[in-house]
C-alpha cells in the first residue's frame, strides 16, 4: 500500500505538481503531487475541493420534498438520489420494501435500470474510451469523445445512442430525461402506457447488442495489454455493495455484503437500515469528503471500494444470462477469488451494462408496469434509510423527521465518498510506480486522471458534511519552511501550532 | 345598444358595473394577474393587471369599464414592466421552482413563463423566512408567499373564517395567522377550506400530496396560463 505517500515527511525544498481540474470526471477535484529534486513523488493526494452541503439546507423542509430535492445534486445519476430518498421516505410513511405495490416497486426498478445504462454508456463511450482507445499519453487533442467519433465513428454514435436509450427510459417513466418526478412516498406517480412501453420496446434488442459488443471491446483492450491493465493504479482492497438474498447482482433493492480482498466475507444480508453499525465516516483536513471505512475492521484498513468493480466482485452470480457469462469470464481472467484491477472498473462497469440492457426486456415484458396500484400507505414514522446501488456503488441515505413531517437529519453516504480512500491509494500507487523519479510532463500527468476516471467519480454529489471538517491553513516562505499554522478541528477547537 | 371598450383595437362590450379585468375575461382577452380572482372582491396589489387607459396606467382588475376607453394590454413595455414586477416578486421571496412540489401547477411561474422570465434580473433578497408546518394537513411556507391575500379573502368570504391577514408594511410586510399561539395548528383552518387551496403559489400546500400529478398532467404543462385563465373550464384552477 502507498499510505505513506499521503503526507510527505519533510515537506521543505519540494516541488509542487498540480493537476488542477481533474477531466473527464463529474464535479471539481485537484491531484497534487510534491516531488524531491530527483522527481521522487514524496506526496500525493486527491483533493475534493467542491462544497454542496445538501446534508445541511434540506433541513427544515419538507420530507416529501426529498426525492425531488435532493436529485439536484447530481445531473447524470439524479435517479440514484431519487431512488434512495424514497425509499428512505417510503418508511416514514410506514411503508417497508416488501408492502411497496409490486407495479411501483417494478417501475423504481426499470427507471434504475435505465439510469444506470445511460450513467455507464456516458462514462465509458464519453469519458473514459478516448484514454483506452487512444493510450494514456495521447496528445490532448484526442483526448475527448469528438475524437472517438472521428477515429471510430460507429463506436462513438453507438455510445451516444446508448445514452439517450437510457434517458428515454427514464422519461418515459419521471417525465423529463434529467430531474423528472416518479417516485413519491409509499409508491410511484405514474405506470407507463403501452404507447410509451412499445416506444422502448422498440430499440431493446439493438441496446443489448451494442451492450455484448461494448463489453467484448473492454475485454480486447484490457487483455491485449494484461499485465499492464491488471496492475495499473491496482491496490487490494475489501469490497461492499448490495445482493439479492440468493447472492444475485443486485442495484435497487438487497442487503449489505462486504467482502476484503481474498474473498473472504466481513458482513452478509445485513439490513442497510442499520449501516451505521458496520460503517462509520472519517475526516481530514485537506479535503471536503469524508473517508468511510467499515466499523469491524477499523480505520486503518477497513476501507473499501464500491461500485461496478465491486459489485461484479461481490455477487455470486448476475441473473440475466448474457451478463452472467460475462461475468464468469471477467472473473476467470485474474485467477483469483477477487478481481482487483483497477481498470476492470471499465469492464465490470459494461458487464452491468450489458445486465441493465437484458433486465429492461424483461420488465418491459412484464404487464405489471402497466398497472395502476401504484401506492401504498402505512403508519407514520421518525427515520428512514434508504440505499440503492447508484451506478458509482452504494448510495445511503438517511433522514429524521418531527411530529411534523420536517427533516431535522440527514446523513447523505454517497457512492464516491466511499472510493474516497481508493482513488487515493491507486493516485498514490500511479505516483509511485508509473512517474516517480521521472521528469513529468503533460502526457504523462494523464495518467493519474486515468487511475481516477476508472472509478467514474462523482466529486460532486460527495461533499456534503457541514461543520465537522477540519481546516489547516498553513504560512510557508519561500525556503519552503512552515512559519506559521492554524488548524480548526472537527470539534470546532481552533489551535495555533507550527511544531507537528 | 351595449357600451364598449377598445382593448388593442378590439372593440368589447361591458356592463355597467364591471371592471375592466371582467369585461375582457368575458371578451376572451387575457390580462396577466395573479391577486384577482373572480369569485373575490379585488384587491388591485399585484399590478400585474396594469394596463394603459386613454393614457394612464390603471390596475384592470379595480378599475371600472367606461365607455370609449382606449385601452392597451398586450403591449411590449407593459409586458416589460409585468416582467419586472415578476421579477420582483421572484428575488423578494425564495422561490426555488426546481425542487418546489406546485412547479408546473404554479400561477407565478406561469406567469414568469407567459412574459418570457428567463433570468431574475435583480439581485436576490434571500430573505430569512419560516414555514409553518404545526397543521397536520396544511402546510405554509411563507418562503414563497406573495402577498396578494386571496387566503385572506378566501377566508373570511367564502370560508366564513378569518384565518389570515397580513401585517406590517413594505418589506416587512408578511402573512399572520390568526391564533394566539400565531401558528396554523392552532387556528380554525381546515383543509377543506377554500382558502388553503386558493394560493397562486406553493405558499399554501395540502400535505402529502406533493408530486403526485406526474409531469405531463400538470396544469401548465401543456398550456399556457392565458388560455387555463380563459378557459371557465378551468376556472377552479384560475385561483
Amino acid at each position: 500500500m502507498y499510505e505513506h505517500l499521503e503526507t510527505a515527511k519533510n515537506q521543505t525544498n519540494l516541488k509542487r505538481i498540480v493537476v488542477d481540474p481533474v477531466s473527464r470526471v463529474e464535479g471539481h477535484g485537484k491531484v497534487t503531487l510534491l516531488l524531491d529534486a530527483e522527481n521522487k513523488v514524496q506526496q500525493a493526494r486527491l483533493h475534493i475541493v467542491e462544497f454542496r452541503g445538501f446534508e445541511r439546507f434540506i433541513q427544515g423542509r419538507p420530507y416529501w420534498e426529498l426525492p425531488v430535492l435532493v436529485q439536484r445534486l447530481c445531473g447524470i445519476c439524479p435517479v440514484s438520489h431519487h431512488l434512495a430518498a424514497a425509499k428512505a421516505i417510503d418508511q416514514l410513511v410506514g411503508v417497508d420494501p416488501v408492502n411497496l405495490p409490486v407495479a411501483a416497486e417494478k417501475l423504481r426498478r426499470l427507471l434504475h435500470f435505465g439510469q444506470v445504462f445511460q450513467s455507464h454508456a456516458l462514462h465509458f463511450f464519453h469519458l473514459s474510451s478516448p484514454d483506452l482507445l487512444f493510450g494514456f499519453e495521447s496528445e490532448i487533442s484526442k483526448r475527448s469523445v469528438i475524437a472517438v467519433l472521428g477515429a471510430y465513428p460507429d463506436l462513438g454514435v453507438q455510445g451516444v445512442m446508448m445514452r439517450k436509450y437510457g434517458q428515454e427510459v427514464i422519461r418515459m417513466i419521471s417525465g423529463k430525461r434529467v430531474h423528472g418526478t416518479g417516485a413519491i412516498a409509499g409508491g410511484m406517480n405514474k405506470s407507463l402506457t403501452i404507447a410509451e412501453r412499445d416506444y422502448l420496446l422498440k430499440d431493446i434488442d439493438q441496446m443489448i447488442d451494442w451492450s455484448v459488443a461494448s463489453v467484448e471491446l473492454i475485454k480486447k483492450v484490457h487483455c491485449s495489454n494484461l499485465p499492464y491493465y491488471d496492475d495499473f493504479g491496482t491496490i487490494r482492497s475489501n469490497y461492499l455493495g448490495l445482493t439479492k438474498p440468493n447472492g444475485a447482482l443486485e442495484l435497487y433493492h438487497g442487503g449489505l455484503r462486504a467482502k476484503n480482498d481474498k474473498g473472504e466475507t466481513i458482513i452478509d444480508h445485513v439490513d442497510y437500515c442499520h449501516y451505521n453499525d458496520y460503517i462509520h465516516e472519517e475526516v481530514r483536513s485537506w479535503t471536503y469528503m469524508k473517508f468511510p471505512y467499515l466499523l469491524s475492521i477499523g480505520k486503518e484498513n477497513g476501507w473499501y471500494r464500491v461500485g461496478p468493480l465491486a459489485r461484479v466482485n461481490n455477487c455470486d452470480f448476475i441473473d440475466t444470462p448474457l451478463a452472467e457469462a460475462a461475468r464468469v469470464e471477467f472473473k476467470a481472467h485474474s485467477g483469483e477469488a477477487m478481481v482487483h484491477s483497477t481498470l476492470a472498473f471499465h469492464w465490470a462497469r459494461l458487464i452491468e451494462t450489458l445486465h441493465c440492457a437484458e433486465s429492461i426486456k424483461s420488465l418491459l415484458n412484464d404487464p405489471d408496469i402497466l398497472s395502476h396500484d401504484l401506492v401504498a400507505q402505512g403508519e407514520k414514522r421518525y427515520e428512514g434509510v434508504g440505499v440503492v446501488e447508484a451506478p458509482r456503488g452504494t448510495l445511503f441515505h438517511h433522514y429524521q423527521v418531527d411530529e411534523n413531517d420536517i427533516v431535522t437529519k440527514a446523513n447523505l453516504i454517497v457512492s464516491t465518498t466511499s472510493n474516497n480512500m481508493a482513488m487515493n491509494e491507486s493516485v498514490r500507487q500511479v505516483a509511485a510506480e508509473y512517474l516517480s523519479g521521472q521528469e513529468l510532463t503533460e502526457p504523462l500527468l494523464n495518467n493519474l486522471e486515468v487511475a481516477i476516471r476508472a472509478y467514474d467519480p462523482c466529486l460532486s454529489c460527495a461533499t456534503h458534511a457541514m461543520g465537522k471538517m477540519p481546516l489547516q491553513l498553513e504560512l510557508i516562505n519561500a525556503e519552503g519552511q512552515l512559519i506559521d499554522k492554524l488548524v480548526k478541528h472537527s470539534n470546532g477547537d481552533i489551535e495555533r501550532n507550527i511544531h507537528d | 345598444m351595449s357600451k364598449t371598450i377598445t382593448i388593442d383595437g378590439q372593440v368589447i362590450p361591458f356592463e355597467e358595473g364591471q371592471t375592466i379585468m371582467e369585461a375582457a375575461t368575458e371578451a376572451g382577452v387575457y390580462i396577466p394577474h395573479l391577486c384577482h380572482h373572480p369569485e373575490y372582491t379585488p384587491h388591485g396589489s399585484c399590478k400585474l393587471c396594469n394596463v394603459n387607459v386613454n393614457g394612464r396606467t390603471c390596475s384592470a382588475c379595480t378599475f371600472p369599464a367606461m365607455e370609449g376607453q382606449q385601452i392597451l394590454n398586450d403591449a411590449k413595455d407593459i409586458n416589460e414592466e409585468r416582467k419586472k414586477i415578476t421579477q420582483m416578486l421572484f428575488v423578494e421571496g425564495n422561490h426555488f421552482c426546481p425542487s418546489c412540489e406546485k412547479t408546473g401547477n404554479c400561477q407565478l411561474q406561469a406567469v414568469a413563463y407567459h412574459l418570457n422570465m428567463l433570468d431574475d434580473h435583480f439581485p436576490l433578497f434571500y430573505p430569512h423566512r419560516e414555514m409553518d408546518a404545526s397543521h397536520a394537513k396544511v402546510l405554509i411556507d411563507h418562503n414563497r408567499c406573495i402577498f396578494c391575500t386571496l387566503c385572506v379573502r378566501a377566508s373570511q368570504q367564502k370560508d366564513g373564517k378569518d384565518v389570515f391577514a397580513i401585517s406590517g408594511r413594505g418589506i416587512n410586510k408578511h402573512l399572520i395567522i390568526n391564533a394566539e399561539s400565531g401558528l396554523l395548528k392552532d387556528s380554525e383552518l381546515e383543509a377543506t377550506d377554500q382558502a388553503a387551496h386558493i394560493c397562486p403559489t406553493g405558499a399554501i400546500l395540502i400535505k402529502h400530496t406533493a408530486y403526485q400529478v406526474p409531469i405531463g398532467e400538470r396544469i401548465y404543462d401543456h398550456t399556457q396560463i392565458d388560455q387555463v385563465s380563459l378557459n371557465s373550464e378551468n376556472l377552479q384552477h384560475d385561483n
